[in-house]
């Protein structure tokens, strides 16, 4: 998959800035009727690591999650995968086999299915359709969907259909089907919306967990959240970087507080 | 050999309800012939061929539902336009008949049929060429339909056309056949469309015995189709198409070609469809463009809706069933037949949204739901 990924010009360099970064966002715009939903937004994760996007509704925080994965087509600008695939150049599917993997809002899971399948439509595996009539698990590959339902701690609901699981138990259903993909990097956009404290905070425990071997790119509008997960936090006000830093640098900047407090 | 056939099941997915259905389709293969062939016609039990005819048409229709609740049951794919998949295979088996009957027609021309003599034509058609041959009409019956889907798809589905925005351009489709099928230019007879044929691989079309055939061939093309696509539907293709009825932009998420998976499973189910119609033509002896008008592939769906949708046998008893009381009811009470489809369609939607099957346990009951959500392999 990834010798057909359009690689940068060869006259146009890697932006240095995009050295050693996952995902690297280079004067994204998209506008919506005229409303421009993401203005010039710059952004970088860097491989290895997790970050944290806050912002308030309607920052761009999901439209900017839909560039990365290829629903939405940017008006200007790039999305460069490991500093030289241009994402906005792919479709949905070629961005999920390159390894980036999405997390939706609302968790979206295959009701009608078992926990079990919905993890196994989800393990890493050749997507061509006779491939998939063919498909027999290995042994190997079902002993992963039971490691990753250990992690997701969806052990004893393997059987069930997905859709008669609680809301939470769908979150960290779907984290578990990211997991299946192996994905470099996990798009996870509010984890825990709806969820419990106790919930919330096992999922915190989850995605560091995850984050010490994926990249990791956590959209979220709960503060006490990204605060559990611990890590760099860059804010997104009216389509554009607010602020950058430290979860403590970023909750006293005057910006940001006019921003979510303020109006 | 016992160990060798039951590890070969799992393959299937069978459950009970779907061995139980086998079981009564190739039943009927082997017991039809029977009533109708060795039993004296003064029997009770004797089966008139008419009958046998009658039952191959129903057979024809169990067919065609189940290749509808392929795309429909299983991957939310709702056809308004199937109709035109059966007609063309009808009309290929038409056209390889038409070729049949030889000089034997009205106007005894050795090599264009009746009502191409009627409008002049000097030629054979360039399109009618190969029909002659019973392998390459059998190609066709198959090749057409599914090169049609395969086109129509095609866009349709790289262009993200889902929903009722598709199910309206396949009765657009299916309108436009009909049309262009009922105009005597097109050479498929106007709307008149292809009858009067003779014989089949050179047994006469009314003897018993190749009614029977043909009886025997729809039930063992009903059995082989409706195992075809439990293939499709327990495997991980099967998995994927339903996570695409329910969630398809997730499945593309996940890495999944969406539309090549809609487009493999359409172009199966107009083949199977194709198939359906050309073992029908030689049962009903007629084929015209009226099998492509858009109500009639609606009321396919009101079969399958009716039998049980997302389970195919249950599609394939609907297509069988509610043609029965079809015939029944046209005979009986003709003026009240498309009310009792409408009342039977619209009490199934608001009392049993999983069809008959549903009704019965073990047919769709809680058992089978069961175990469709064990994992398998």
């Amino acid at each position: 998959m990834a010798e057909t990924a359009p690689r940068l010009p060869l006259d146009e360099p890697v932006p240095a800035e995009a050295a050693d970064t996952v995902l690297y966002l280079d004067g994204v715009s998209v506008s919506f009727d005229g409303f421009k939903a993401l203005n010039a937004l710059s952004l970088l994760v860097l491989a290895g690591e997790m970050s944290a996007v806050i912002g308030p509704n309607g920052a761009g925080k999901t439209t900017m999650m839909d560039v990365i994965s290829g629903k939405t087509r940017p008006d200007r600008g790039r999305a460069l995968f490991k500093g030289d695939i241009d994402l906005t150049k792919l479709d949905e599917a070629a961005i999920a086999e390159l390894g980036i993997g999405r997390k939706f809002q609302k968790p979206t899971v295959f009701e009608h299915q078992s926990v079990f399948e919905n993890l196994e439509l989800a393990l890493k595996a050749d997507r061509g359709v006779l491939a998939a009539l063919r498909f027999r698990l290995s042994a190997a590959q079902r002993a992963r969907i039971d490691a990753v339902l250990e992690t997701v701690a969806l052990g004893d609901a393997r059987r069930r259909p997905a859709g008669a699981l609680s809301h939470g138990q769908k979150q960290w259903l779907e984290i578990g089907m990211l997991l299946m993909q192996d994905p470099e990097l996990l798009l996870v956009d509010e984890p825990v919306a709806g969820m419990t404290d106790a919930e919330t905070e096992q999922t915190a425990v989850l995605l560091r967990e995850i984050a010490e071997t994926h990249s990791v790119l956590v959209v979220e509008h709960d503060m006490e959240f990204v605060r559990a997960l611990d890590t760099k936090v860059t804010v997104l006000h009216e389509g554009a970087v607010l602020a950058h830093g430290g979860m403590d640098v970023v909750q006293n900047d005057p910006r940001v507080i006019e921003v979510y407090l303020g109006r | 050999m016992g160990a060798a056939i039951g590890r070969h099941w799992p393959r299937f997915g069978l459950d009970r309800a779907g061995q139980i259905f086998l079981a009564l389709v190739v039943g009927a293969a082997v017991l039809v012939p029977i009533l109708n062939l060795m039993v004296a016609e003064t029997s009770a039990l004797y089966m008139p061929t008419y009958l046998v005819s009658l039952l191959g048409k129903y057979l024809c229709y169990g067919l065609l539902a189940v290749s509808v609740d392929l795309i429909w049951g299983y991957c939310g794919i709702l056809s308004l336009g199937h109709g035109a998949f059966f007609a063309l295979g009808g009309y290929a088996m038409g056209m390889h008949l038409m070729r049949q009957i030889g000089d034997r027609g009205v106007y005894g021309h050795a090599i264009l049929p009746d009502f191409m003599v009627f409008l002049n034509w000097q030629e054979l058609p360039w399109y009618w060429m190969g029909f002659d041959n019973f392998a390459f009409a059998m190609i066709m019956v198959v090749l057409v339909p599914g090169a049609l889907a395969f086109l129509f798809g095609w866009f349709a589905f790289r262009s993200r056309v889902t929903g009722v925005y598709l199910s309206i351009i396949t009765q657009a489709m299916t309108f436009a056949l009909m049309l262009a099928f009922f105009r005597n230019d097109t050479g498929f007879g106007g709307n008149n469309g292809l009858t009067d044929f003779k014989d089949i691989l050179g047994f006469n079309l009314q003897a018993d015995t190749t009614r029977v055939a043909l009886f025997v061939a729809s039930a063992l093309a009903l059995a082989l189709g409706f195992l075809l696509c439990r293939v499709i539907v327990a495997s991980k293709l099967g998995r994927v198409l339903v996570a695409i009825r329910d969630a398809e932009s997730r499945v593309r998420f996940l890495g999944y070609r969406v539309e090549r998976y809609k487009l493999f499973v359409f172009c199966v189910s107009a083949m199977l469809a194709g198939v359906a119609g050309a073992l029908y033509v030689p049962q009903v002896g007629i084929i015209n463009p009226s099998e492509f008008a858009p109500p009639v592939s609606i009321e396919i769906v009101i079969w399958v809706a009716i039998g049980g949708r997302g389970s195919l046998y249950g599609a394939a008893l609907g297509g069988i069933l509610v043609n029965f009381a079809k015939s029944y009811f046209t005979g009986a009470l003709p003026e009240a037949w498309l009310y009792i489809l409408g009342a039977m369609f619209i009490a199934t939607t608001l009392f049993l949204p999983k069809g008959l099957v549903g009704t019965v346990p073990i047919w769709g009951g809680a058992r089978g739901r069961r175990q469709a959500a064990t994992d398998h392999g």
